[in-house]
Formats: C-alpha cells, structure tokens, sequence
C-alpha cells in the first residue's frame, strides 16, 4: 500500500482549501506522513527539529522589520507619496512595472536589491498607491488590494523568472547538480544562458500585466464614483 | 564552528530576543486578548532560535508541535502596538524628507556590497549570503537612529509592532523545509512519479513537454518548493520522457525549474512568498497576491512548453 503514504499531501491540500490553520495543517501533515511511513515518534520530532534550525535562515527578515518600523515613523511612506507625485506621468502600472524591471536585473546579477520586507512595503507599495490616490482620490480595500496584491507579484516575477541567469544562484546549482548525477553533462554557464529567455519574456508578461491593471483600477474607481 | 556559523548564531539569538520582546508587550497590555497561549507561542518560537542549535534535535521538533496545537486553537492573537499619530508622522517627514530613504537604502545596497567584498577578501569569507543581510540590518539600524535622532526604544517598539503584524504564519517557510524533509523520508515523490508515469504516452514529444512542465507546477503547488519538484519530477518524468528521446537536457534543466516556479506563483504552501508578504503589505484578502499571480502563471506555463517543445529538440 505505498499509496497510503500520499495521506500528508491530501491532508494539506484539504487543510489549505478549507483555511485551517496552515501551521497545524503542515505540522500535523508531517507528523501523520512520517507515521504512515513507519518512522518512530523521535525520529519524526528529529527529523522536524533538524530541518526547522537548519532552515532559521528562512526567517532572517525579522532583522529588517525594527529598521523598517522606524522609518515608517518618521515618514517613509509619506515621502514615496511626495515622491510619486511630483512625477505626475507614472501610472501605478507604470511603478509596478518599473520595479519589476530593476528586480529583474537586480535578481539576474544576484544583487540583493529587493525583498517584499525590504522593499515592496516601504517603497513600491506606497508609490504605486501614492499614483492611484493622485488620480482617484480616496482607494477602497479592494482596490489597495489589488495594487498590493500585483506589487508583491512584480517581486516575485523579478525574483523567480531571473535568478538562475545567475551562474552561482542555488536553483542553476540544483539543476547541475541533478542532471550531472543522472548521467548527463551540462554546466552552470550553460544553464544560466538558457535561463535568459524566460527572463526577458516574463517582464514582457508583467508589462502587459500593467496595462491591464491600470485598465482595471480606472474601471474599480467608476464604479465606486457611480455607487456614492 | 565555523566563524560564519558563529556569527549567525549571535543572529538567530537576536531574532530570538525580538520573538521574546513580541511576547512581553503581550504580557504588558492589559487588554490583550488569549495572553496566554499568545505569549506561551512567542516564547517557545524565542525558545527554537536561541536553543535549538545547542540541544537535542526532538526537542525544538516537540517545541514546533506545541506551537501547531497553539495555532490550531488559534490561540494567538495580536496585542496592542504604539502606532504612530499620522500628523506627527507628516510633520516628521516635512522635516526629514527624502533622507528617510536611506536607511532603506542601506538595508538593501549594505547586503550587496557586504556579499561582494565576502566573495573577494578571504579574511571576510564569513561574510556569505545570510550574514550579509544581517550586518546591513546592523548598518541599517545605525544609519535610521542616526538621522532620526529616534531613542533606540524604537526599535524595540517599531521592530515588534512589525513582529506582531506579520504573526506566526512568518515561520511558515521553515516549516515547510521541514515538512519536505519528512516527505523525502517517507517517500512520497517516488510513488507520485509512479503513477503519472503510468498514464504518459510514449513519443509524443509535445504532450511530453507539456506533462512535464504541468508536473513541475503542480508538484510545486502541492509542495510549495520548486526545488523539492524539480529532483523528483526530473528524475520521474524529465529523463526518461523528455532527454532519454532526445531532448537537449540543458533546455530541459533550466525551463524545467523555472516551469515549477509558475506553480509556486499559485500556492499557499508558497508561504514566503504569497502569504507571509500579504501579511506584511497588510492586504484585507490573504490570497490577494496569489489571484493576482494566477494568470501570469498560466500564460507563463504555456510559454514554457512551447520554448521547451521548439529549443530542446
């Protein structure tokens, strides 16, 4: 009955789609898979301890966040608004896709110039809110979340999409690495040059992601507008 | 030890120290609500970081049970932070103004200077990725209090405001390297591989390109780890229905991880990245990065099986 053994990943697929608590719900799909898997009670607890310690880098960003806390006090926010509006043409697509960019770039040099802590909250989100309430006024919760939620995605694209054009990034490692140990020979230059298309086209992606947001932001504010 | 594992010691205590501070300021606001288990939750997390390296391996593993049990009764629960006065915020920024970008600034271009000197002087080759970050939080740090002129309390109060905002789902990602390792142990990827490889047909390379990069993202949503998918999937599919008939395995290799990579735009289990920053851009819907990543993915999925389909053969 190896099937059996697939219990932890239906237990988190129902426990992410009906909201439980997603660290009960991963917990207790660790504890149940290495269960069925025949592990002891302390070789499960070990073997969670052991990766949880090893992984504390994972949660590094917290060194950031007082940093951050005390900018916010003393204005940040409130002078990328400034900012974005003493540039009267830049959309908030424009930002977006702006910032992107620079990520792309950034990631493809293994610069670490962005971070949704780092970056994304004391800086793109405030500037591409600060172009949407310039042209709309006042923004409603699903509007600001709409902003926020392609802010955070212009991070991510720039972030996954070009990190491999990087020779000593870990994932054009881990590619290297698995192909060389099955048999066949490829290097990291290799990788990193067919990691390039993928790059360039998912900014082209992100570009017309933009445009499309701008469309939509303009149609949201109507119809709050008409609403009132 | 290794320097650099010192030096990130002294950092995981810190962080530890700030968990301790989110709990006290629980313990100190006499309207808190379930201040129990909330602060029992900050502590034990403080616990793991400062601890977990020194002890036995099944304790923090125990310590992570009781912080599930805590969650699971949703037990933690946010107390009250000193949030600034929005017109005092304003005059302060009128006074400042765009100097306030710069201890940002140095967060960011510290790490990147840091890690490139670390690369090129050997006496600072403690200075790698992950202590880089650390010591451009330090700068970061003197760089804000110098031109704020803000007591260092601050940091205190702002840093656990911040804390206590993004919650516990912040250690989430850990968590989930944890839980891959218990499904390596048991062998999870090996029976899914298996049962996909049963229903492939064989020599159609365009439907064979398409079942890859499809298993690359759904693996990667079930997981929430592309690199977890990558070696299973890779292993189970790529070779044998893809490289074993042809295909150019360097054109295989690099769009194969990143294929996984348009599902992680797509989970939950993806938590660094689509949960826990929700948390911290303070969005009213928790799935608001997600839905608006959806149809960039799947546009970016069919235009990784058409690149692999066109360059690999």
């Amino acid at each position: 009955m190896e099937i059996v053994k697939l219990i932890g990943v239906v237990i988190v697929v129902i426990g992410f789609a009906l909201k439980f608590d997603t660290i009960a719900t991963v917990v207790l799909a660790g504890l149940v898979t290495g269960l069925v898997a025949g592990m002891t009670p302390l070789e499960i607890l070990n073997t969670l301890g052991t990766t949880f310690v090893s992984g504390r880098s994972s949660t590094l960003f917290v060194l950031t966040l007082p940093v951050i806390g005390i900018c916010e006090r003393y204005g940040l926010k409130e002078k990328a608004i400034d900012f974005i509006r003493s540039i009267k043409n830049a959309s908030t697509g424009g930002v977006i896709l702006i910032y992107q960019a620079i990520r792309t770039l950034s990631a493809a040099f293994s610069l670490r110039l962005g971070g949704h802590a780092q970056f994304v909250r004391p800086v793109v989100v405030p500037m591409a809110e600060g172009a949407a309430i310039s042209k709309y006024g006042e923004l409603s919760d699903a509007m600001s979340d709409e902003i926020r939620g392609a802010s955070a995605g212009a991070e991510n694209y720039g972030n996954f999409f070009a990190q491999n054009c990087f020779m000593g990034s870990s994932g054009t490692l881990l590619i290297v690495n698995t192909l060389v140990e099955q048999g066949h020979d490829v290097t990291v230059a290799q990788i990193a040059k067919w990691s390039v298309p993928i790059a360039v086209i998912s900014v082209l992606a992100g570009a017309v992601r933009c445009l499309l947001i701008d469309k939509k932001l303009a149609k949201m504010a109507d119809a709050e507008r008409s609403d009132k | 030890m290794a320097p650099a594992a010192i030096i990130s010691e002294v950092f995981y205590v810190i962080i530890g120290i700030i968990f301790i501070l989110v709990g006290v300021k629980a313990l100190k606001d006499p309207n808190a609500q379930k201040k129990g288990t909330t602060v029992a939750f900050w502590f034990i997390l403080a616990f793991t970081f400062i601890c977990g390296y020194w002890l036995p391996k099944w304790l923090t593993g125990l310590a992570i049970v009781a912080m599930a049990v805590i969650t699971g009764i949703k037990g933690v629960v946010q107390s009250a932070s000193d949030v600034p006065d929005p017109k005092v915020v304003r005059e302060r920024a009128d006074a400042i103004g765009y100097k306030i970008f710069i201890p940002s600034l140095v967060l960011a271009l510290g790490a990147v200077l840091l890690t490139t000197l670390g690369a090129k002087i050997p006496a600072m080759n403690w200075m790698n990725g992950n202590n880089s970050i650390c010591v451009s939080a330090v700068f970061g740090m003197i760089a804000v209090l110098a031109l704020t002129k803000a007591a260092p309390k601050y940091a205190v109060t702002d840093g656990t405001r911040l804390m206590d905002n993004v919650g516990p789902t912040g250690i989430l990602p850990q968590l989930l390297t944890a839980l891959g390792s218990l499904f390596t142990a048991a062998g999870v990827g090996q029976v899914i591989a298996g049962g996909v490889a049963k229903v492939v047909p064989e020599g159609n390379k365009l439907i064979a390109c398409a079942i890859y990069c499809i298993a690359m993202a759904v693996f990667t949503i079930i997981m929430g780890n592309g690199f977890a998918a990558f070696s299973v999937i890779t292993v189970g599919i790529g070779i044998p229905f893809l490289i074993a008939q042809g295909a150019n395995p360097v054109v295989v290799g690099a769009l194969g991880l990143t294929a996984g990579y348009c599902g992680t735009l797509c989970t939950p289990m993806a938590a660094n990245f689509n949960i826990m920053p929700a948390a911290l851009l303070e969005v009213k819907n928790k799935y608001s990065i997600i839905k608006s990543q959806v149809p960039v993915a799947i546009c970016l999925l069919c235009i990784h099986i058409v690149l692999m389909y066109v360059f690999a053969f």
